[in-house]
Parts: C-alpha cells; structure tokens; sequence
C-alpha cells in the first residue's frame, strides 16, 4: 500500500489495476474522491481512504474521501470539488452510472472547471453482478470523453491523463475499466506525485457563459450543446495523436483485429500462441469517445478484414462500421449496397458485379464473437479458426477421450457460516410457508442477493436492482383490490435503505400500500467490504460521525416498525408472522445482527458447537435431517458413515443459530 | 535473471472463497516480480467468493505482460487447496504434462451438505488426478496448519510446497524478506514454519 504513496518515479511494481488507477489520480493531485462501493470498483475509494490523513497526517496526501450515500451523490460531491477548481474523482460500478446519469447528462452539457474523471467499473460475464452493463454507450449518449486502459501501466497513465484532458476541455472524462483489469495485478511503472495548490473557492460572478468564471448551468441549452459538441471535436483532434492507441502488425495485414481494454491482451496472447504475428495486426484503441476516425481508416485502408474484439456491446464495432461507410473507402451508390460491412465471412470484393475494394467485418455483428459474456483467449481462437481457416483444435490438452474427469458437484455460492442471511431467510420461508397464502418476498442488492439461490432456500422471487425490491413491493401491495390476497415481503441491506429504499418506502406509506419490508442490518456494506454507510457512527476514514437511525426513520415515516435479533428465531418467526398477518399499512422488520465476516466479529465464537452424538438419531428422527438438508449452513456435515450430523470445526463459527432448529435438542452449544 | 521452465510459466491457485487464494497468488507474485520477471496476476473476488470455487491465474515472464486468464489447457501447475477444485481446474486447463500439489481437505459445496448431490471419494479423486497430471503431490495441509494455529496457513504450506518443486525461483530468504515488509515477528516466525513444512512435502 504505501508503495503508492512512497514508490519513487520510475521503480517498477506489482499493483492491481484498481491501485494503480489510484496512483494514477494520485500522480495527477486530486484533492477529492467520491464513490458508492461496488463490484469490482470498490478498492479504489477503500486504498484512497487507507491513504488519509487521518492515518499519518506527515506522509499522506491531504484528500477528501467519501463513501456517499449513492453514486449520484458522489458524482455531485466530486462535481463541487472540480467546481471550486479542485481535481476531484468519482468512482463506482456499472449500474452506478444509471443512478448518477441524471446527473452526469446535466454535468456534461454544464462542463466542469478542475479536472474531473468518472471511473466506471464493468463486469463483462456477470463474474460478480447481477447484469453485464455496459457503460461504454454512456459516453455517446452523454457526449463525453471515454479512455478505456488496456492494461495495468495505462490504467495508471490514463487516469492521470484524463485530468489534463478534462481541465482542457472543461468536461468530465469517463474512464471506463472492467472486473479482469481490476481485479487483476501486473507491473506498474511509476511517476511523479503532484501536491497541488489545495485553495476551494466557488467563482459565480462572471458571464453566463464563461466556463471559468460564471454559475455553472446548462441554460441555455442550445448554445451550451452546441460547445459541448465542440469540446468533443476537440477531443476527436487530440485522441488522433495518442499514444493509448497503438498498432502492431505488419504493414498490410491479411486480417486486422481492432480491440480495446483488456481485450488487447487477450488477442496479443492469442496471435503469440498461434504464430500469427506475421498475418495478422492489432490496432488497439484507448480513446474510444469519440473514435480518433483517421487512426481509424488509416489502418482500415491496409486491410480487408476486419475482426473486432471488444466486451461487451459491439459498441466500436458499430462505430467503425459507420466510419467506413462514411468514408471515401466507399464509392458513390456503393454505400449500404454491397457487403462491405455485412460481415459476411470471407468476402472481399463487392457484389453487385463491379470489382471493388471491400472489407469484411466479423465481430459480434456476424456472430464471429458472442453477443453476451466476456471475451477470453479461447472465443478469439475460435473466431481466427474460422476467418483464417486454422486447422481446429490447437488447444492441446489430453488426448480425446481421455480427459473425462469424476463427475464433481458444482459449488453453489452460499452464505459463509454464522451468516445472519441464513437466519433471517430461513425465519421469512418458514413464517410464509406456515402462512399458506402463497407469499412471497422481493430481493434486493447484496450479500442477501444470494437469497435466490438454494442456500438462501431459494426465498427471493424478484431480484433487479438496488431499492427496486421496496419499490416492487409497494406496487403489489396495491394489487388488493384486483384479488391478490398473497403476503407481501421485500428486504433491503442497511446500506441499500440509505441508497435507494427510502422513496419507495415514503411511496408505500403515503399511497397506502401493504407489505413488510424486512431490513437485514447487518451494520456495514458486507459484500464489498464493509464500507461504513450513514447508518453507522464512523466515516470513510474512521472519524466519529452522526449516525442516522434506520428504525427511527422508519418510524418517523410512519411504518409500524420493530427490531430484533435474526438469530433468535423464535421471536423473529413471532414479529413476522404479525407483520403479515396485518392487511393494511407498511410494516418494518428490522433483523439487527453484525456480518460473520465483519472486523468487530471475526475470529470470535459466541457458543462451541457440537452434536450430541447420543440425542442425533439421524434419519429416524423424522425431522428429515433440517440442519444439513434444508438449513444447510457450510459448518455442519452429513456423515455418511454414522448416519448423523456433525459439526465442521474449520468453518463453524460458532453462532449457535442451527441448535435452535433442531428437534431433538442433539445440537449442543457451550458458552465461550 | 534465471530461465524459466516455461516463459510464459503459467500456474493456477485454485480452493474455495475464504482459503486466501488471493493472499498466496499476491505473494508469490511479489516475490517474483522482486526478481525482475513480468507477472501477471488474473482473479475475481467479491460475491463468488461467497463459498464458491475460486482461482487465481498466476503468469510469469521474463518478456511480456501477459493476458489475465490462462488459454485453456495451457496451465503448467495446480496449486489447490481443496481436492474437488483440482479437478475442475484440470477440466479446463490441464495437460499431459501439468503438475499438481492438492491439499487434501475436502470443503463439502451446499448440495452435498444437503445431501442433494454426492462428493466423490478422496481415493477416487486421487486416482483421477494423478491419471491426468505428470506428477502430483497430495497432503492435508489444513490439519498442519491448524495445528501451527489457523486453517489460514494452508495457503503457505501450499505456497513451501510450490518452492520446493524447483519449477519457479521461489527461494525462502525472498520469502522471508517478503513476510518481514507485512507482518509482525511472531506472524513471520508462524508463517515461516508453514512455509518450510510444505517445503517438506515434495
């Protein structure tokens, strides 16, 4: 960690791309940085919060760092900062951008003064979402700069660079990484640190339409559209002499592979394995938004086939083709005609019977590369067997037929052992089950996301996104009067109610929906780490800070609202089953117990646990083996031997929960 | 700088979310990138931790920065820390001429705590593994390192083990060193043992 800040200009080291984009904004002096965590964004904001000064104020830079409470507010608090002339960034994942992109259209066309850069993390392949957004359409829809680094040295320049390019041209400049550039580690060659001139002052006293000086607004809007297309004129003009583009290939290749992101290093891999570094050329872009057009049909001028490698929309692979229709490399009358552009594989001349130069295209489009998922070394392969006619199968491995290994259960992700999840979902089902109405409960955004799934007992029967399980629930609490007489649950994490649950539940209450909103605090942001929410007495760097109160919020909206502890099941059974039972009005439930994994638990057990080998009679107790079967927690194992259950020392944490679920009182627990 | 057995060397550390893959491929990665190599780390973390297989792609080169996932069938050796991720590791990358060193824990997935799905037996995984590796080492690293005092150290042993094979420049002083710039004298004392009891396994 404190290579990022004590690592001297030109010492090379291992960093992970979210480090290195720290280093990067670090290089480039920021003096504010705003995010709400997320998958795979999040240690950006948490490396630059362990950097503060609250830690050692001699060695630290002077940084504001907030957890906001969503990312529409980070982009606002980062948009203050650039406002007042300090270089400010704003960082979040994917589906952060819709929250923050009412915003961000506005911001756009207002411009900024003090550099100001939007990280934006996708997830290409889902590997830890609920979705594979794409951001890249942001930046044409918003009219913004985009820079996409291709690898970890770039995820660091980039960064520093996209301040230079945001103060020239008064615009938020999106920075677009994905989970594989995150998430994965490689050598980083150091610059210099800036320590900037730290003053915050607010000009508003200028012209309307002085960028420097006057109140920054978007009125009025046509004139400010028109500079703001400008602007990215003028970005278009700087991106075609970037070094972040690059081609490497022969001169005229037989097939030119146009790719950006982590992908580059994927193709690289895949034209080094294969020998093909004499057939085939890379051009890879950096600045995707707007497209450098002349680096572009250059290159496109060399070739007659094109193959595009990007994730996760074929987002470059339509701007290109664009490009090239317009271009002069298309006749008069020839434009849409022939099948330059169709993708058709293996074409190069034109067909309508007039010789013609033509490019074939393969991407997405032709359905060269898949639509969805992300991309790897092995779909490129597949992708250059078929254009380039490669003998298939040079994958290697065993010989065929013998790599048939054991058939292996999958590993179905769950919660970890003393989670309070598995509690409060197992006390839901049970409550809705015994109810016999057919309800139901509507998931929301977290750990408790996994409450679909069989180790959650498949509980959650919507799942979108964050504070849409309120939301959802205050809609079908109004379907009474249609008929629908089922029980109506949603949860929502501690984090969540502050980020977007509050206006569905003020919309439930003042329309006089029915349901019970259950909220599983469990005192931090879990899934990414426990970043500290406005529910807690900390803030991003540990300062004591005003806490807001969900159950009095809750109560001063107007909910019947009650906590109690998931882990005592009885009572919590007790408090759902009056919630639901209750027909009229929004019910409150909030089930209060710290994550497993939380610092202030880790590592300590309430109760020693252990099955009493005696009172476990297996199978012929009747209760069809509910503590492995049904309550499945990864600390208790079904041995197959003795026919009982047992205890699994490594994982059992010690929480005690499963010796309330078992009839025969055979789960015996000792207080530590 | 010396040669490797392979440029690009390509290893995997496989187990199940919560055994530390991420703390071992960081420090092995460290340790090599200290000799001057390029290293490429490639992982994901975040929900499929939750109890899901994991795997870190660790790629070493003395040329290039090299992509974040391994091609398929191209790893050179298996670190696992649980016996059933050996084997789906194997599915995809393996070869006739990959390595494996498996701690023998089984950690049981949901469906078989359940008892909906069944977990195969160690003697059968055994003889798979070794049916589709070069060679391959299998020993229950998480009852030494409880015994050293956290199931955590599992990761070091593995990580003395993977040294101790001669495949990468690994050397215990880069290790040492390595340990002392993070933890407390006691912590590198602990981890130090791990480290030269896994050694001891090969």
């Amino acid at each position: 960690m404190s290579v990022l800040i004590r690592g001297n200009p030109g010492d090379t080291h291992l960093m992970m791309g979210n480090e290195a984009i720290v280093r990067g904004a670090l290089e480039a002096g920021i003096s504010v940085a705003a995010g709400y965590p997320g998958t795979p964004s999040s240690e950006i904001i948490e490396t630059l919060a362990r950097l503060s000064p609250n830690t050692d104020p001699d060695n630290y830079p002077d940084i504001y760092t907030e957890w906001s409470v969503n990312e529409k507010v980070a982009l606002e608090v980062a948009a203050a900062a650039s406002f007042a002339g300090l270089r400010s960034l704003a960082v979040m994942k994917q589906p952060g951008v819709n929250v923050a992109a009412d915003f961000l259209m506005h911001l756009a066309l207002s411009g900024v003064r003090a550099g100001m850069v939007l990280i934006v993390a996708d997830d290409p392949g889902a590997l830890s979402s609920i979705n594979e957004g794409e951001t890249r359409l942001y930046a044409k829809l918003m009219e913004i700069p985009m820079l996409e680094p291709g690898n970890f040295q770039e995820a660091k320049d980039m960064t520093c660079w996209a301040f230079e390019l945001s103060e020239r041209l008064n615009m938020p400049v999106l920075v677009r990484t994905v989970t594989r550039l995150s998430h994965a580690s490689g050598s980083v060659t150091l610059g210099t640190l800036t320590i900037p001139d730290r003053r915050a002052f607010f000009r508003f006293d200028g012209e309307v339409l002085d960028p420097m000086e006057g109140p920054i607004m978007t009125p009025p809007v046509e004139i400010k559209h028109r500079s703001q297309l400008a602007k990215l004129d003028q970005a278009a003009e700087i991106f075609e002499g970037s070094i972040f583009n690059t081609y490497e290939g022969p001169e005229a290749p037989e097939l030119l592979i146009i790719t950006t992101s982590i992908c580059d290093l994927y193709s690289r891999e895949v034209v080094n394995l294969y020998d093909l570094g004499n057939r085939v050329g890379i051009l890879k872009l950096g600045t995707t938004w707007p497209l450098p057009s002349r680096t572009v049909l250059e290159r496109l001028k060399t070739t007659r086939k094109v193959l595009f490698i990007e994730e996760v929309q074929p987002f470059i692979e339509e701007a290109v083709k664009v490009l090239f229709a317009g271009s002069d490399m298309v006749g008069q009358g020839m434009a849409g005609s022939g099948e330059a552009g169709s993708g058709t594989p293996g074409s190069g001349t034109a067909g309508s019977g007039m010789a013609r130069p033509g490019i074939a295209f393969y991407g997405k489009l032709s359905r060269h590369i898949p639509m969805a998922g992300e991309m790897n070394p092995e779909r490129i392969t597949r992708a250059l067997e078929t254009i380039l006619d490669l003998a298939p199968g040079l994958n290697g491995g065993y010989p065929v037929g013998q790599a048939e290994t054991l058939p292996i259960p999958p590993r179905e992700i769950s919660f970890c052992p003393g989670c309070p999840h598995r509690a409060s979902f197992f006390s839901i089902n049970m409550v809705l089950a015994l109810d016999n109405r057919r309800g139901f409960t509507c998931g929301d955004i977290g750990c408790y996301s996994m409450g679909m799934l069989p180790g959650g007992f498949s509980t959650l029967k919507t799942l979108h996104s964050m504070g849409s399980g309120s939301g959802l629930a205050s809609g079908f609490g109004k379907l009474g009067r249609f008929g629908m007489n089922q029980p109506v649950v949603a949860v929502c994490g501690d984090s969540t109610f502050f980020h977007s649950a509050m206006p569905p539940l003020v919309n439930a209450i003042h329309n006089k929906s029915a349901f019970t909103l259950v909220i599983l605090d469990n005192s931090g942001t879990a899934m990414t780490g426990f970043q500290p929410h406005p529910g807690l007495p900390v803030d991003t760097i540990g300062n004591q800070v005003p806490s807001i109160d969900i159950e009095k919020v809750c109560r001063a909206m107007g909910a019947l609202t009650r906590t109690c502890d998931p882990f005592d099941l009885e009572t919590t059974q007790q408090y759902l089953l009056d919630c639901i039972n209750d027909p009229e009005g929004v019910k409150v439930l909030i089930l209060k117990q710290a994550c497993a994994l939380s610092p202030q638990k880790r590592h300590t057990r309430s109760f020693e646990v252990k099955v009493d080998k005696e009172l476990c009679i297996g199978d012929a107790c009747g209760c069809n083996r509910i503590c492995t079967r049904i309550f499945s927690c990864p600390g208790l194992i079904w041995d197959g031997e003795s026919l009982r259950a047992e205890i699994n020392e490594v994982l059992c944490v010690g929480c005690g929960v499963c010796a309330s679920i078992c009839p025969s009182n055979a789960i015996v627990l000792k207080e530590i | 700088m010396v040669n490797l057995l392979h440029d690009p060397y390509n290893l995997i550390i496989t187990g199940v979310g919560g055994q530390g893959n991420v703390i071992s491929s960081r420090m092995i990665g460290n340790m090599l990138a200290a000799k001057g190599f390029k290293v490429t780390i490639g992982e994901t973390f975040g929900a499929s931790q939750r109890g899901g297989s994991v795997m870190s792609h660790v790629r070493i080169s003395s040329k290039a920065t090299l992509s974040p996932q391994i091609p398929v069938h191209r790893a050179h050796m298996v670190v696992s820390l649980e016996p059933m991720e050996t084997l789906r590791v194997l599915e995809d990358y393996g070869n006739q001429d990959i390595c494996v060193i498996c701690n023998t824990r089984p950690t049981h997935p949901i469906g078989v705590i359940s008892g909906r799905l069944d977990y195969p037996s160690m003697a059968e995984m055994e003889g798979r593994i070794r049916e589709l590796s070069r060679q391959s080492w299998f020993f229950d690293a998480t009852s030494m390192a409880t015994r050293i005092g956290d199931p955590i150290f599992a990761n070091i042993i593995m990580a003395g083990a993977l040294a101790a094979t001669g495949d990468l420049p690994l050397e215990r002083s880069l290790f040492e060193k390595n340990l002392k710039s993070k933890f407390s004298p006691d912590k590198v004392t602990l981890n130090l043992k791990a480290f030269d009891q896994g050694y001891a396994m090969i």
